[in-house]
C-alpha cells in the first residue's frame, strides 16, 4: 500500500488583482521525496511554494501538509508552519541576532523550549550545516553561503516534515553555491522531504526524484530529471531547458 | 564703563543673577518634571498607536492617521490655549501644568507614531515572512523580529523630535506656567536686566546637552555591522 503523500495540493489558484498567477496546480509529494520545480520567471513556481505554507493565501483549491488542512480556518497556522520549513532566496536572517539567536527564536517562542534546550537544539542544527563555530556571529559577519546555511539550520531546527526551498542559491556568488547544495544534499540523504524551486540542474540531476516544469501558472510536464532534461515532451519545456543550458 | 563692562552688566549681572537664581532653579525643576512626563507619555502612546496601526485594521488606521495628522499640523501653542481655555467650558479645568503636558504629549505622540511607523514599514517583508514561516504569530514576529530593528532606525529622528517638542514647554508661559522661560522673562521685567535670560539659556543647555549625548550613546550601543 503506498504511503499517503506528505504534501497534497489540488486545483490551486492564485490571483494577484487581475493577474492569474496559478491556474489550477496539482502537486503531490511523497514522504522522503525530493521534487524540483523549474520554469521561467513569472511562471508561478515561487507562488506555489508560498501557498503551501500559506505565506500566500490561495484564491481556490485545497492544500494538505502532513494531514493538516492548511486552508481550513480551524487550522492553527502557526502550529502547522512548524512542520514546513522554508528557505528564501534572500536568506532573511534576523540581522540583530546571532546565528544561534536566529535558529533558536522559534524554538523558544513557538516550540516552547527553554533557553537551554533551545540552545542545545540550535547548536545541533548549526552543526548539521557545518557552522557550529559561527554560533555567536551576526548575519552580516557571515558570507552569503554561510547565511543561507544558517537559514537552513533555522528551518530544520524545528524538525519539519517537509522543507521548501525558494531559489536558495540564486542570490549567491558562484563559488558559494556548492556549500549550500552540499547541505541540501546531506539533508536529502537524511530522508527529508523537499520541494525545491531552483535552476541548479546539476543538483537536480543528482538528487531529484521528480522535476516539474511550470509555465504561465500551470504544470506543463513532469518526470524524472533524465526525462525532463534529456527528452522533454513539450516544446515550451524544450525551449526553457535549452535556455538555461546556454547559461 | 567700557563696552565689555556694559555688556557684562547687561547680560551677566552678578547681583541680578544671584537674586533670581532660586526662581530659575524652581523653573528648571518644573521644566524637568514636565519634560520627563511629556517624553514618557508622548513616546509610549506614539509607540502604541504605531503597533495598533500595524494590525492593518482599516477603520482604526483612518482614525489613527487623522489624529496624527491633526496634531502634527496644529501649532502646539494653539493646542495649549485650546485645552487651557477651552476645556473649562466642558466642565474640566486643567491646570497650566496639565494643559501643557497634555498638549505637548499629544504632539509628541503624533510625531513619534509617524517615526515608529516609518521604522516598522522600512523593515523588509522578508523579515516578516521568515518569522511567520517558522510559526511565530503576528505579535511575536512584531515584538521579536521587526520592532528591535525598527527601533534602532527611529532613535535619531525620535531624539530630534523629542528635544524640539520638550523645548516647547516654554510655550507654557502663555498659560502662566512657571517653567524656565516664564521665570526668566518675569525676572527680566522685574529687574530691567536681561541676565536672567542668560541663566535660562544655561539651564536649557544643562538640561538638553545630556539628552543629546545620551541619544548618541544609545545609537552606537544599538548599532550593528551593516
Amino acid at each position: 500500500m503506498p504511503t499517503p503523500p506528505i504534501v497534497s495540493a489540488k486545483g490551486v489558484h492564485k490571483h494577484f488583482g487581475h493577474l492569474h498567477v496559478l491556474k489550477g496546480v496539482d502537486l503531490e509529494v511523497a514522504d522522503r521525496e525530493l521534487v524540483f520545480v523549474i520554469g521561467p520567471s513569472g511562471s508561478g513556481k515561487s507562488t506555489l511554494l508560498r501557498c503551501l505554507n500559506r505565506l500566500e493565501q490561495p484564491s481556490a483549491g485545497s492544500i494538505t501538509v502532513d494531514g493538516i488542512d492548511m486552508l481550513s480556518p480551524a487550522t492553527d497556522i502557526n502550529h502547522a508552519r512548524q512542520r514546513i520549513g522554508m528557505v528564501f532566496q534572500s536568506f532573511n536572517l534576523y540581522p540583530h541576532m546571532t546565528a544561534l539567536g536566529n535558529v533558536t527564536l522559534a524554538l523558544r517562542k513557538v516550540a516552547g523550549k527553554s533557553r537551554a534546550e533551545a540552545d542545545e537544539l540550535g547548536r545541533a542544527a548549526l552543526e548539521r550545516v557545518g557552522l557550529a563555530d559561527r554560533a555567536t556571529h551576526r548575519p552580516l559577519e557571515l558570507s552569503g553561503g554561510q547565511q543561507q546555511r544558517v537559514a537552513i539550520a533555522r528551518a530544520i531546527a524545528l524538525e519539519p516534515r517537509v522543507m521548501l526551498f525558494d531559489e536558495p542559491t540564486s542570490a549567491l556568488d558562484p563559488e558559494l553555491v556548492g556549500s549550500v547544495l552540499e547541505v541540501m544534499r546531506s539533508l536529502r540523504e537524511s530522508g527529508m522531504t523537499m520541494i525545491v524551486v531552483s535552476h541548479e540542474m546539476g543538483f537536480a540531476r543528482a538528487a531529484a526524484d521528480r522535476v516539474l516544469f511550470m509555465d504561465h501558472g500551470l504544470v506543463v510536464e513532469e518526470g524524472t530529471p533524465a526525462e525532463i532534461f534529456e527528452s522533454p515532451r513539450h516544446e515550451r519545456t524544450r525551449a526553457f531547458i535549452g535556455q538555461i543550458r546556454r547559461h | 564703563m567700557t563696552r565689555l563692562d556694559r555688556f557684562l552688566d547687561a547680560f551677566f549681572n552678578a547681583k541680578v543673577m544671584d537674586k533670581y537664581l532660586p526662581d530659575i532653579l524652581a523653573g528648571t525643576r518644573l521644566t524637568i518634571e514636565l519634560a520627563a512626563l511629556i517624553v514618557l507619555s508622548g513616546i509610549l502612546t506614539g509607540l502604541v498607536l504605531a503597533l495598533l496601526r500595524s494590525l492593518g485594521f482599516r477603520p482604526l488606521n483612518w482614525l489613527i492617521i487623522f489624529t496624527v495628522d491633526l496634531f502634527r499640523s496644529l501649532p502646539p501653542l494653539v493646542i495649549i490655549v485650546l485645552i487651557y481655555f477651552g476645556l473649562p467650558s466642558a466642565g474640566l479645568s486643567p491646570s497650566s501644568f496639565v494643559s501643557t503636558w497634555l498638549s505637548l504629549s499629544l504632539v509628541l505622540m503624533a510625531f513619534a507614531e509617524e517615526i515608529f511607523w516609518a521604522g516598522i514599514v522600512s523593515i523588509p517583508r522578508g523579515q516578516w515572512e521568515a518569522a511567520r514561516s517558522t510559526g511565530l504569530g503576528f505579535g511575536q514576529a512584531l515584538i521579536n523580529v521587526i520592532l528591535p530593528q525598527a527601533l534602532r532606525l527611529t532613535i535619531a529622528p525620535l531624539t530630534n523630535r523629542t528635544i524640539a517638542i520638550t523645548k516647547g514647554t516654554a510655550l507654557g508661559t502663555v498659560v502662566a506656567l512657571h517653567e524656565i522661560l516664564g521665570m526668566a522673562s518675569s525676572a527680566v521685567s522685574n529687574s530691567y536686566n536681561p541676565s536672567p535670560l542668560m541663566m535660562g539659556a544655561a539651564a536649557y543647555l544643562v538640561l538638553f546637552v545630556p539628552v543629546v549625548v545620551g541619544a548618541r550613546w544609545i545609537e552606537t550601543r544599538f548599532a550593528w555591522k551593516r
